[in-house]
């Protein structure tokens, strides 16, 4: 099972900015063992889903190369503080996590 | 890995059935998207194809797309880039860097009052343009910035 992801959602005026570090190994599926030349097998996230105060964001799909632990930042406008923010995301091998928190 | 074998296998599987599903319309590109990892655009090898994949063939340049991304990456294993759309009901966000392998990065669907503007860090192979897609109101904007890389990050 994945690590948490670390999550930060501040209210700026009426926006929410919202950053979430997720913890993935991100493999391309490019690289090959150094010791056996064998290819390492392809192992990312595929999608992700965010939902604020109970409504969908943001829904995005990654392909091999967003880069090892996934940063992803984004703003919500509309949003208040107290919503909860709820982040999803499946990789190809069909792990998942999902956290939450609050807007603060 | 066979190439031809691929070619054929690319052509005439999940891109072809998308494609098809599209054309006969079954169901609107937008649902595909949300629905179904884009397997085809993913995995196309070069810059057009992957472009076409997200419907975005032929995208209109535009000035009002910002990029915020270093001139000189260091490390080509994590390139921070920001987006941000300035174009009115932007739906869609989707990166993508020319010379990599597969070009096509990731796509981001905004809704509810999420704003176009995204913030994310990518991988890149060698120096490349990294060209964004915007698609608002079903028509489709894009923009370029050259990031020089001076050490790859996707191996082989």
């Amino acid at each position: 099972m994945a690590e948490p992801m670390k999550i930060r959602a501040q209210m700026q005026g009426d926006t929410a900015d919202i950053k979430v570090l997720m913890n993935h190994i991100m493999e391309t599926g490019l690289r090959k063992d150094a010791k056996t030349g064998q290819p390492i097998p392809a192992h990312h996230i595929q999608s992700v889903n965010v939902t604020v105060g109970g409504k969908v964001v943001l829904d995005a799909q990654w392909g091999y190369a967003v880069a090892k632990n996934p940063f992803l930042g984004f703003k919500v406008k509309g949003a208040k503080a107290g919503d909860k923010v709820v982040i999803n995301w499946v990789d190809n091998k069909g792990d998942k996590r999902t956290d939450e928190a609050a807007i603060s | 890995m066979n190439q031809l074998r691929r070619t054929f296998l690319k052509s005439t599987g999940a891109a072809g059935t998308v494609a098809l599903a599209v054309a006969a319309g079954l169901l609107k590109p937008g649902q595909v998207l949300a629905a179904e990892w884009n397997k085809s655009a993913f995995e196309a090898k070069n810059i057009a194809d992957a472009m076409k994949g997200v419907n975005a063939a032929g995208a209109a340049k535009s000035a009002d797309i910002l990029i915020k991304a270093p001139e000189i990456a260091e490390n080509g294993a994590v390139v921070p880039v920001e987006v941000t759309s300035k174009i009115a009901a932007t739906s869609d966000i989707v990166i993508f860097v020319d010379e990599n392998v597969n070009p096509m990065i990731a796509d981001f669907t905004f809704s509810n009052g999420a704003e176009g503007y995204v913030s994310t860090r990518i991988k890149m192979a060698k120096t490349s343009n990294v060209t964004v897609v915007v698609k608002a109101g079903g028509k489709s904007y894009m923009a370029s910035k050259e990031v020089k890389v001076t050490i790859g990050g996707c191996g082989g």
